[in-house]
């Protein structure tokens, strides 16, 4: 009982309904396959069962513990591998129903890696070989989807007989079959393709539906190898009146046309006929396809495409509409009219509840932007992004700014109107683009100067809205909102109301990346207010030389009418914060009104910037605050915060130094004392103004790895080696290097990148080496990242001296190179600065690798070969053995042969009659073949060739074939 | 080519699994809860097609249909038509009511080997072969006659062969 299965067994087995009964009895309860664990108990026994009954010698017994365990593999993804050589045993039985169970097991469980599955060769003969078509029929099931190049080699003679099979039931599957075998064993093409070919021409359907069905596969792969079968397939488009064939022939035409123009002059004709003919929708849809995929240059037929893709545009089906809204998109590039022409449906398609349709029409909607339209076009989309589910609204974000962010942001005109919108972007609900959005605003910053004041107007707008901190996906979206702000702070109307939004409390939601961003660009604008507080008379100048007037108007007009507010405001930055919202918008309209008012302003602000008095409340109040605030930072854990806090407190209690002294003595310029911090805080404004610009990706490379640095050696090595340049690093941080070098830079902004990757003279610091390193690839943070490598914490007494020597002569140098810089660039629309290399990535074009592709090869090998018969049959008849060696050895290069294929396609009208009268007197097999032979590339002068002469050469091609030849008998005229 | 044909129900539950090219039977049930994952958050008056690059490959399209509390799934690449593969399905599941009188979901759990077989006259190796239901149904009639005349031959000997113990 133990041993083997008992009587008992046999008699008392449950049948796969009984298990599957079992099953859904223990699952009802559980919901789940692998539920509860009486549900997995009841599988657990059930497989022992299986096990204990599949090792019985009754073949009935086996047969149902087989089909249960196959059962269970299936659907329940029990391992069924071990039970292999089962399978293979009740494939060989004679009852019919084992042998379906052992083969279906086969078929479900083997794969390549089956150890046993060569046992399994023998039994698949006999199969193949048997009378019963039911039989032939599942070795064929099997031998498709369990096929080994093993297999395969074994069994091309059986699939070959088969292939002549008088059963269509079992040809289709032979033909399905051959599929397969020969993806694995390409050498099966040179047996069995000219049996393929010559079924293209069988009366029954259901044949030529699987032969054009395989060619699809074929041609799917390698085109080019089945020009020469174009002929065929020309006929078959035109005579079939079966939708499958014709979608099948369709899809091989579709890869052909392109590879032979002349070809897509014949056919379209045709396709067009069953386009306007054609009830089915199927097959009007794959004309469609084949129209505007590979028949573009044929304009009328392009246009009756256009036209039925508007009928399945106004179809309430929505598959329909999905694939009219597909084919569409796929028209778009060739005839964007037939896109604007359905502009309606496909706006409207875009509120469909189908998200398939949404997203397809949202692809359209992007195809149709262009200058003229991008803002119309943005506004609807942001309207549905407002209304839409979260993934939508995110993918309608996402396209919007890949679209407009193309080559350039070419379909740009106003810059202003886009950053706009970016920022509005950030305030959509559901956005999750912060990371987009935020290279963007970068990106913009740096490359279009024109763009900068609403670049920080909008950077302000997003950081004065303590909501916008809560949101997770946003920050990036402040992280470049503050770094923007900070960079171009000389833009900005209001520094005061922008330091309380860069400190606001709330900021400690952010991650510590993008709050070190924010106190950075309080580092900045802090240091932009003590400059202008220091040098009232050059900051103006400079911002009437170019940067822009109202900002001054602005800084100032701000100074005068909200400093009395503001210094109480100043010391409570978390009640202060919202009065001070509610008072913003009467100040923007003020500031961004009119050009009248901002001259009347120039003068109010240029003797209130002369009296100064405010100017300084302002500054001791916006001290204060960032001093109030930083303070408990400083002893911050991460490294990136508490750096930026103590070169903001040290710049703070320098510029409260100078404050005292120049409060005390009241309007007393230019002290001996003063002068240090001021020219200090000139240095840092001017390093601070010098412009940031795209940076190639390039840049690296050109950077030349300056002497004696090395990075891989052991620290402790280096000691010497840095110990060399210790006064050189020092003097770098005094700013030497890039103020002296940027008296050789001119204003292009390759170079200037290049500059800021330069290395400062031998400076061979590694910390140096890591800013250059960062910096380039780091566009945002460049700036934060530079800094307190180049800058000298601004409480480092023992610099100032050095600094103040060298200041005079970097200011001049700065001014130099930075006036011509400035001067604002008057065209409609603003220069984006493009690098001339390498600003992207360029996707290396990976050549496809040029696989020995061996089918096609095999393919080329017998349909040229074929010809070779058919020419030497028409020039030489006696090189016999010659011609044979050509054909092995030699292929002909393609040219000739599409040019073959062409001269047919002219004939094909004469050909068609005359092929029908052929036929008809062609009834016998070996006729018939013989004259296809001959007919494949023959036909202009038939009379020449022979019968028996043919014959002759194929049997000595055969004789060619190794192994196959010798196994099988009837191959020798295959090529008949 | 069709890649896969899978029929589960709303369940998500796999009633009919085939793959044409091999894949371990775990990758698959993870290919099928993945497919139910998008399928049941669809509506019913939707298109029926799902995007699937990121589980099948590149080319790969899905079309499926719901018959009651039935999923049909058809996934395929490029050389198919996806409006003909929806008639496709129709042919399949017309064959099953012909086989099975008014098919229903149970007709399909306990009829595991009939449907296998039924789908292998349709399809065969990924290839479409016959689209005539009426055809399938004949075959997929013969097929089971020889099954259940081989039961009633085995039948006997079994017993007998007990009798003679």
């Amino acid at each position: 009982m133990a041993g083997g299965p008992s009587l008992m067994d046999s008699l008392f087995q449950r049948s796969l309904e009984d298990l599957i009964k079992g099953l859904r009895i223990h699952n009802l309860a559980a919901g789940t396959a692998a539920g509860t664990p009486e549900s997995s108990t009841f599988l657990s026994k059930s497989i022992d069962e299986v096990r204990r009954e599949i090792k019985s010698t009754d073949q009935q017994t086996k047969t149902t513990a087989l089909q249960k365990l196959t059962y269970l593999h299936s659907l329940y993804a029990i391992d069924m591998s071990w039970a292999a050589f089962h399978a293979i045993e009740l494939s060989s039985s004679t009852i019919f129903n084992s042998k379906r169970t052992g083969y279906l097991a086969a078929s479900i469980s083997f794969n390549s890696s089956t150890d046993v599955i060569l046992l399994l060769t023998h039994q698949l003969r006999k199969d193949l070989n048997s009378g019963n078509p039911h039989e032939v029929s599942l070795a064929l099931q099997t031998l498709s989807s369990i096929c080994t190049p093993d297999l395969a080699r074994d069994l091309t003679p059986e699939l070959f007989t088969l292939l002549n099979s008088n059963k269509g039931f079992i040809k289709k599957k032979a033909i399905a079959t051959v599929l397969r075998v020969f993806e694995l064993y390409p050498d099966s093409v040179r047996v069995c393709f000219k049996r393929l070919v010559e079924n293209l021409e069988n009366a029954d359907v259901g044949i030529v539906s699987a032969i054009v069905g395989v060619f699809c596969e074929l041609a799917n792969k390698e085109p080019r190898s089945y020009l020469p079968l174009a002929p065929e397939f020309y006929r078959i488009l035109v005579d079939s009146r079966n939708n499958w064939v014709l979608i099948k022939v369709l899809k091989i035409f579709a890869k052909l046309v392109p590879l032979e123009p002349r070809l897509g002059k014949r056919v379209v004709e045709p396709i067009c006929e069953h386009l306007r003919r054609t009830g089915a929708k199927s097959l009007a849809f794959e004309c469609i396809r084949t129209i505007v995929c590979s028949l573009t240059q044929h304009e009328l037929a392009v246009k009756l495409a256009a036209e039925k893709i508007r009928e399945f545009l106004t179809e309430d089906d929505p598959n329909l509409k999905y694939l009219g809204l597909q084919a569409l998109a796929a028209i778009a590039p060739k005839s964007l009219n037939a896109v604007v022409e359905n502009k309606e449906v496909v706006i409207k398609s875009l509120s469909d509840e189908d998200v398939n349709i949404k997203f397809e029409a949202l692809r359209l909607v992007m195809a149709m932007v262009s200058e003229d339209n991008v803002a119309e076009i943005c506004r609807v989309l942001i309207n549905y992004a407002l209304k839409s589910d979260p993934e939508f609204c995110n993918e309608i974000l996402g396209s919007i700014l890949s679209t407009c962010s193309r080559n350039y942001y070419e379909t740009i005109v106003d810059f202003d109107w886009y950053v706009s919108l970016l920022g509005e972007m950030a305030r959509v609900p559901h956005c999750q683009k912060g990371e987009e959005i935020e290279n963007q605003l970068v990106d913009i910053g740096m490359r279009v100067r024109d763009v900068r004041p609403e670049v920080v107007h909008v950077g302000r707008d997003l950081l004065i809205d303590p909501a916008l901190l809560g949101n997770p996906f946003i920050h990036r979206i402040l992280s470049a909102a503050a770094w923007v702000s900070g960079e171009y702070v000389e833009f900005c109307k209001n520094p005061f109301e922008l330091m309380e939004a860069l400190l606001q409390p709330r900021t400690n939601l952010l991650p510590p990346s993008v709050r070190a961003v924010y106190i950075q660009s309080a580092f900045k604008v802090l240091t932009f207010a003590a400059y202008f507080y220091f040098y009232p008379e050059e900051a103006l100048a400079a911002s009437i030389s170019g940067v822009g007037e109202s900002v001054h108007n602005g800084w100032c007009e701000q100074s005068s009418d909200s400093v009395s507010g503001q210094t109480v405001t100043f010391s409570e930055p978390d009640e202060g914060f919202n009065p001070r919202m509610l008072h913003q918008p009467q100040k923007d309209a003020s500031g961004n009104d009119g050009k009248k008012m901002i001259s009347d302003l120039e003068q109010v602000s240029s003797c209130s910037v002369k009296m100064g008095h405010f100017t300084k409340d302002c500054l001791v109040g916006m001290v204060n605050l960032v001093e109030s605030t930083l303070r408990p930072m400083a002893g911050s854990h991460e490294v990136e915060i508490q750096d930026r806090v103590k070169n903001v407190l040290g710049l703070i209690e320098l510029i409260r130094q100078e404050i005292h002294g120049c409060l005390v003595p009241k309007e007393e310029e230019n002290d001996r004392g003063e002068l240090k911090a001021c020219e200090i805080v000139r240095v840092m404004h001017d390093a601070f103004s010098e412009e940031l610009g795209p940076v190639s990706l390039s840049a690296q490379g050109r950077v030349p790895l300056p002497d004696g640095l090395e990075l891989k050696e052991n620290l402790s090595d280096l000691e010497a080696i840095c110990g060399d340049f210790r006064i050189p690093v020092l003097s770098s941080f005094s700013l030497e290097k890039p103020r002296s070098l940027e008296k050789d830079v001119v204003t292009v902004s390759d170079q200037q990148n290049e500059e800021e990757c330069e290395p400062s003279s031998e400076s061979t610091s590694l910390l140096t080496e890591h800013r250059k390193r960062h910096g380039i690839y780091y566009l945002p943070s460049e700036k934060k990242e530079k800094v307190p490598n180049d800058y000298p914490p601004a409480n480092d007494l023992s610099m100032q001296d050095k600094v103040n020597d060298e200041v005079d002569y970097l200011v001049k140098l700065t001014e130099k190179s930075l006036v011509p810089k400035k001067k604002p660039i008057a065209k409609p629309r603003p220069v984006v600065v493009k690098l001339d290399d390498g600003d992207r990535i360029h996707i290396n074009e990976t050549l496809p690798e040029l696989k020995e592709d061996l089918i096609s090869d095999a393919v080329q090998e017998v349909l040229l070969g074929n010809q070779a018969v058919a020419s030497s049959s028409r020039t030489d008849k006696s090189d016999k053995s010659s011609n044979r060696r050509s054909r092995k050895e030699t292929f002909r290069p393609l040219e000739s042969n599409a040019d073959s294929t062409t001269v047919e396609i002219a004939e094909l009208g004469n050909k068609n009659s005359r092929r029908i009268k052929h036929r008809t007197h062609g009834k016998e097999r070996s006729h018939r073949s013989s004259k296809k032979a001959t007919g494949e590339s023959d036909r202009s002068d038939r009379p020449n060739s022979s019968h028996p002469h043919g014959k002759h050469k194929s049997r000595q091609r055969a004789d060619g074939m190794e192994n196959v030849a010798a196994e099988s008998p009837v191959i020798p005229d295959f090529l008949l | 080519m069709i890649k896969a044909v899978i029929v589960m129900n709303d369940q998500g539950k796999p009633r009919l699994v085939k793959f044409y090219s091999f894949q371990a039977v775990e990758k698959q049930h993870e290919l099928i809860r993945s497919i139910y994952g998008v399928l049941c958050s669809r509506a019913n008056n939707v298109s029926n097609f799902i995007k699937v690059d990121s589980l099948f490959g590149p080319d790969a399209r899905l079309v499926y249909k719901t018959f009651a509390t039935l999923y049909f799934i058809f996934v395929f690449d490029s050389s198919e038509n996806e409006l003909a593969i929806l008639d496709l399905m129709q042919v399949f599941v017309e064959t099953l009511d012909k086989c099975f009188h008014n098919v229903c979901e149970l007709d399909i759990i306990f009829n595991f080997n009939k449907v296998h077989s039924i789908l292998d006259e349709i399809i065969l190796g990924g290839q479409v072969l016959e689209t005539n239901s009426s055809e399938v149904a004949k075959a997929a009639e013969e097929i089971s006659k020889m099954e259940k005349h081989a039961n009633s031959v085995t039948l006997v000997p079994s017993i007998s062969g007990w009798s003679n113990r």
